[in-house]
């Protein structure tokens, strides 16, 4: 058995090994050493809370067997996930901390005396309220996870659910959980933390069924941000320096990347949330209108034709070439373009994919060195002098709409400016409108050809007449 | 007068959001996944929380109603802490450069 001091030295230096690991990220080769940092954070974190408990009944047996079973289940989903499956994984995850977080919350609450923080019936004040905080937040995140997973996954439809009253009803229940922890704390009823860990469930529910799917990036980040306050504020009640900073850390993470995901989208993180967006239903009818405009299309052997005879190739890509797998064979195509002396770049917008960083990560794992894919203001202004821009799977980060016409939905978006390429090509499925809703003016432009196939196949075929 | 040690906790937390602030703004946006996994899998350390919750039980009973949700919560952190870890590892050995290029 080691001292509280002791241990609670312990807990910063984990705490200061979690800053180490997120450090790490600022760059690919500093990144493997940080996530070995984050490791040595929790094994630290776990021994000296062994340590520091001491008396070990034979309830160490167990918990060792259920931290094993735990550890193999998540080691097995990490070697098993493909990586276009990673929002769902993340997610996933996401409603597990929050899970834990409300299990952690309830079991001190029903037995305070082992975490030091009073008796059963007269909890401390101030941990009580940081213990409600705490399980309220973790169910919202969990719930509101569990919804996002959901959605990601294709089991509920990504189209936003909307029903009137909604906000204030969420706006009532958000305040009915401060009123019921305010009288929490006058009786210390159990009744009253079921019903707040109850209801914060249902907020999280109706919290993000209104967010369509074309917001899912900042959903993530932003229950990445939840789950890491619900970490803080159990670890104000178990007084525990490694959970507090731990949780500031990714608290502060997922709100930054939800401000980044916004903005990259150009909608302020009230509207998000208020969601609404991407709706379905409006995406027909414009479609009508726009279907009699002429396009000139193409098949794979013109791709090959313009691009053998291109200088540089900027390769956009998005959700759609993940979805078709077509990462594989379009390195392939790469690989042989490379071959011809041309020069061949990737531009990635930051809401290209469901997460933020995900086409870096699809890319990453189609061994394309990282040193060939730009973010989108590194590599805004090639575009006008290169001769090929290959969008595939990508749709509304190119549209010029977002800067010409003021009336439209995705007005003042920042995108990739690939219609100042010499020429364009676009690999779709169809003329349908992307996740926005919103049709593509870049489909009818003079130097667009549009290949209509599958990504997968498209690229493969290109590849056959490249040779 | 002496000063609550929760207005030590609490500035450790605000100097954190800082410290977060500062070090995640310096992380590279290709990477912004595995910040997401990785932390996913440091918030499980949670799992303090659920292991102290789980040992808290006696010898004659280990599964107690609280002790319970300790023991559940230690497998929901610990797939979270395995899964975090391990899946970051995974994206971070394909982070690779032009000349490390193997295949």
């Amino acid at each position: 058995m080691i001292s509280a001091n002791l241990s609670a030295v312990f807990y910063l230096v984990s705490g200061i090994l979690f800053i180490l690991a997120l450090r790490g990220l600022s760059s690919p080769d500093t990144s493997r050493q940080g996530n070995y940092f984050g490791i040595a954070g929790m094994i630290i974190a776990i021994v000296v809370t062994f340590l520091s408990i001491g008396n070990f009944s034979n309830s160490l047996v167990y918990v060792i067997i259920f931290l094993l079973i735990g550890g193999s289940i998540g080691a097995f989903i990490a070697f098993k996930i493909p990586m276009t499956a990673m929002p769902e994984l993340v997610a996933g995850f996401h409603s597990l901390v929050g899970l834990a977080a409300v299990f952690v919350a309830i079991a001190a609450f029903l037995n305070p005396e082992a975490f030091n923080l009073g008796f059963l019936g007269n909890i401390k004040l101030a941990s009580l309220i940081e213990m409600s905080i705490g399980a309220a937040v973790g169910a919202i995140t969990f719930s509101g996870s569990i919804i996002a997973f959901l959605k990601l996954r294709g089991i509920m439809s990504g189209s936003p659910i909307i029903f009137s009253g909604q906000h204030l009803l969420n706006l009532i229940l958000g305040i009915g959980i401060f009123v019921l922890i305010f009288y929490l704390c006058k009786t210390q009823s159990a009744n009253i933390f079921w019903t707040v860990v109850f209801i914060s469930f249902l907020v999280g529910i109706l919290l993000i069924i209104p967010i369509g799917g074309a917001d899912m990036p900042v959903v993530i980040s932003m229950l990445n941000s939840y789950s890491g306050w619900a970490a803080a504020g159990i670890g104000f009640t178990l007084e525990n320096t490694a959970l507090i900073i731990t949780g500031a850390l990714v608290g502060s993470s997922g709100a930054i990347l939800s401000y980044i995901m916004c903005k990259a989208m150009n909608r302020s993180f009230v509207s998000v949330i208020l969601g609404g967006f991407g709706a379905d239903s409006s995406a027909d009818e414009k479609k009508k209108n726009q279907d009699q405009k002429p396009v000139k299309s193409g098949n794979a052997e013109d791709a090959a034709f313009l691009m053998k005879n291109a200088s540089s190739v900027i390769i956009v890509p998005g959700y759609g070439m993940a979805v078709a797998q077509a990462q594989h064979a379009l390195r392939e195509m790469v690989d042989k373009l490379k071959k011809n002396d041309i020069k061949v770049t990737y531009a990635i917008h930051p809401v290209a994919g469901r997460m933020p960083g995900h086409m870096n990560v699809l890319l990453a794992e189609a061994n394309v060195p990282y040193d060939e894919v730009f973010e989108l203001e590194d590599i805004n202004n090639d575009f006008a002098n290169s001769d090929v821009a290959f969008v595939i799977g990508a749709n509304d980060v190119t549209n010029p709409v977002a800067k010409t016409d003021p009336k439209s939905p995705i007005f003042g978006m920042p995108v990739l400016d690939v219609e100042k390429c010499k020429s364009v090509l676009f690999v779709k499925r169809s003329l349908s409108p992307g996740y926005a809703g919103i049709d593509n003016e870049l489909f009818y432009k003079d130097n667009t050809l549009m290949l209509f196939a599958d990504a997968k196949k498209m690229t493969e075929d290109i590849v056959k007449n490249l040779d | 007068m002496e000063i609550d040690p929760f207005i030590f906790r609490l500035s450790i937390f605000i100097l954190s959001i800082f410290v977060g602030y500062y070090v995640v703004w310096s992380v590279t946006p290709s990477l912004h996944t595995p910040l997401m996994s990785v932390t996913n899998a440091i918030s499980s350390v949670i799992i303090v929380g659920a292991i102290i919750a789980a040992l808290a039980g006696t010898s004659e009973n280990v599964f107690e109603t609280s002790s319970t949700f300790g023991f559940i919560a230690i497998i929901l952190a610990a797939i979270n802490i395995f899964g975090g870890f391990l899946v970051t590892h995974r994206m971070l050995q394909m982070y690779k450069k032009k000349k490390v290029k193997k295949k």
